[in-house]
């Protein structure tokens, strides 16, 4: 499927894996960390100016509102950048969200487009039947000037998933429980090609959830079938056409699992490493794991899916003595439809705060930093060595229902113990 | 081209948030990144390192982000190369397109130690380590990547192609 896509976006009839290519582009994608670095790359090219205004996207999310003033400063220096070149898709606080959930829901990525993004969870809307993949701020500077990126061709892994997940199991544990199976550089280069009848009784959130994943597998790309769901998704938000690629009864695979979503299990990842998974059954013969703060949000677990789920579980309960609870709605339009369901009653009753939009405290950029010894639930996606503070504090990698349990009893747990 | 320095041994999965942790990416200034590179597994690196030294690590090195800080930092640090088991796509993608070289080579990983002398010639992918009198043959760039490094990165290679 990926490799269709591909062909067509470098006007090949066919492409094989291995082979390098030059793609034409219809989105280009930055934030407030990658963009100044492009911004000052693209002011070495002889030729100035950016190829399409309405094909960038400028989304400053990650240590927004500024957090001090070096990060005031990369962020006035993207908002002239958009004005100076009058990009429009250019997110302002007030209405910016974080990127991965918000490009979506703006409508600005459709099935069959070829994306790149200077943030390596740009792989997230290959749940809409894109290929869409992470860059670094150079490949984004040539992306915004010329149009084009170069890519070697990935050769693809097939998971087929079958099945309809259990009460507790989100797509967070089905992504979990296969970074555990293959490995963090299971599908190093490779493209993850999901397919399956089970994907039916997965929502899109869940799929934005898995394909934002994929990168922690070491994936190029993570890419979903465009199923009736897609489609009514896309229509939805997108006055945009769309191109919908299927993979051939022929096509080959480097390897294929096969999962059966039903016997899935709440998942954890243990520090460090998302492919240190453990289920909630094995979790519950250890030593109880005390925590001292949840985070539920980013642009892996902060869309209204994982919102619901949270409030279900922290509905009518309170969070422990000493913990520090924090929600964080992914974009503004997911915080006032929250308001009006009265999720964020809930949480503010159940004693946890909300936070504006931000990627804050998942690259312990700000809002929750970890002090030395701290342990958290979190439904961010990476569980590095000081990735949300001092270097000995422990992350665990969890789902919504998972983080919001373990708030309420203090250690980690299943919504089911409660 | 070539590169010839001492060797800084690191193991699996070094993420780019160990080479540059996200605290400090508020600056991206590559002498200022420099000063805090590999600082959450190895706080004598930066102490250490000299102009033109080199980094073998084992799989996967540069998991994680996209940021390019991470071969900024490194490449700012003095590092002349970076030899690897395998590296993270996006890592590999980054370091190429600002000039930084790195080679896979997983002979080369096992059968080299911190503080060993080690010279590469990129036009051959040959690696040799000096202290041990052995050599590695890794994968050589392919020509438009060397014209890449050659040129100090993409945005140069693609002035220059106009």
């Amino acid at each position: 499927m990926t490799q269709k896509i591909l062909a067509a976006a470098a006007g090949l009839d066919q492409v094989q894996a291995g082979q390098l290519i030059e793609a034409n582009l219809d989105l280009v994608l930055g934030n407030d960390i990658t963009s100044p670095v492009a911004i000052k790359e693209m002011e070495k090219f002889r030729t100035q100016g950016v190829f399409d205004k309405d094909k960038i996207a400028l989304v400053p999310d990650h240590f927004v509102p500024n957090k001090d003033i070096k990060s005031a400063e990369h962020c006035k220096c993207v908002r002239e950048f958009a004005r100076r070149n009058q990009i429009t898709n250019y997110f302002e606080v007030g209405e910016m969200g974080i990127e991965h959930a918000l490009l979506p829901e703006k409508g600005l990525t459709v099935a069959g487009d070829v994306i790149i993004g200077a943030d390596s969870h740009t792989c997230t809307y290959g749940a809409l039947g894109a290929f869409s993949t992470g860059v670094g701020s150079t490949d984004m500077a040539a992306g915004m000037a010329t149009g084009k990126a170069w890519f070697k061709v990935p050769a693809a892994l097939k998971f087929v998933l079958t099945g309809k997940p259990g009460k507790w199991v989100s797509g967070k544990d089905v992504i979990l429980h296969i970074i555990g199976m293959i490995g963090v550089d299971g599908a190093l280069y490779k493209s993850m090609e999901f397919t399956g009848d089970g994907i039916a009784n997965l929502s899109m959130d869940d799929r934005f959830t898995i394909a934002n994943m994929a990168i922690e597998a070491g994936g190029k790309n993570g890419i979903f079938p465009v199923d009736d769901l897609a489609v009514e998704y896309m229509k939805e938000h997108s006055g945009r056409s769309f191109r919908i690629f299927e993979a051939d009864p022929d096509a080959v695979y480097d390897a294929v699992y096969t999962i059966d979503l039903s016997s899935l299990r709440p998942t954890v990842a243990f520090p460090h490493l998302p492919e240190n998974t453990h289920t909630m059954d094995e979790i519950k013969t250890m030593e109880p794991i005390l925590i001292d703060q949840t985070v539920i949000g980013s642009c892996t677990n902060g869309r209204l899916d994982d919102l619901r789920c949270a409030a279900e579980v922290l509905k009518g309960r309170h969070v422990a003595k000493g913990m520090r609870c924090i929600v964080i709605p992914a974009t503004q339009a997911i915080y006032m439809q929250a308001m009006e369901e009265g999720l964020l009653k809930t949480f503010i009753e159940a004693g946890a705060i909300v936070s504006t939009p931000t990627c804050g405290p998942c690259l312990g950029g700000y809002m929750g930093i970890l002090a030395e010894g701290e342990r958290c639930v979190s439904t961010t996606n990476r569980n590095f060595v000081g990735r949300m503070g001092h270097t000995s504090s422990e992350i665990y990698l969890a789902s919504p229902a998972v983080a919001a349990a373990s708030a309420v009893t203090g250690r980690i747990s299943s919504p089911e113990e409660l | 081209m070539n590169a010839k320095g001492i060797v800084f041994k690191y193991g699996d999965n070094v993420d780019t948030d160990v080479i540059i942790p996200a605290r400090y990416l508020n600056s991206s200034d590559p002498a200022e990144l420099a000063a805090h590179c590999m600082e959450d597994i190895d706080k004598e690196f930066i102490k250490k390192v000299k102009k033109g030294d080199i980094i073998v690590a084992d799989k996967n090195f540069g998991c994680g982000s996209s940021r390019e800080h991470a071969p900024i930092a490194i490449k700012a640090a003095g590092v002349s190369c970076v030899i690897a088991e395998t590296f993270a796509r996006i890592f590999y993608r980054n370091a190429i397109n600002i000039g930084l070289p790195i080679i896979e080579c997983p002979e080369a990983s096992r059968g080299i130690e911190a503080g060993d002398q080690v010279e590469v010639d990129f036009d051959s992918g040959v690696i040799t380590n000096v202290t041990k009198g052995t050599s590695f043959q890794g994968q050589a760039f392919p020509e438009f990547m060397q014209r890449i490094i050659a040129s100090e990165g993409l945005i140069n290679y693609i002035n220059n192609n106009q």
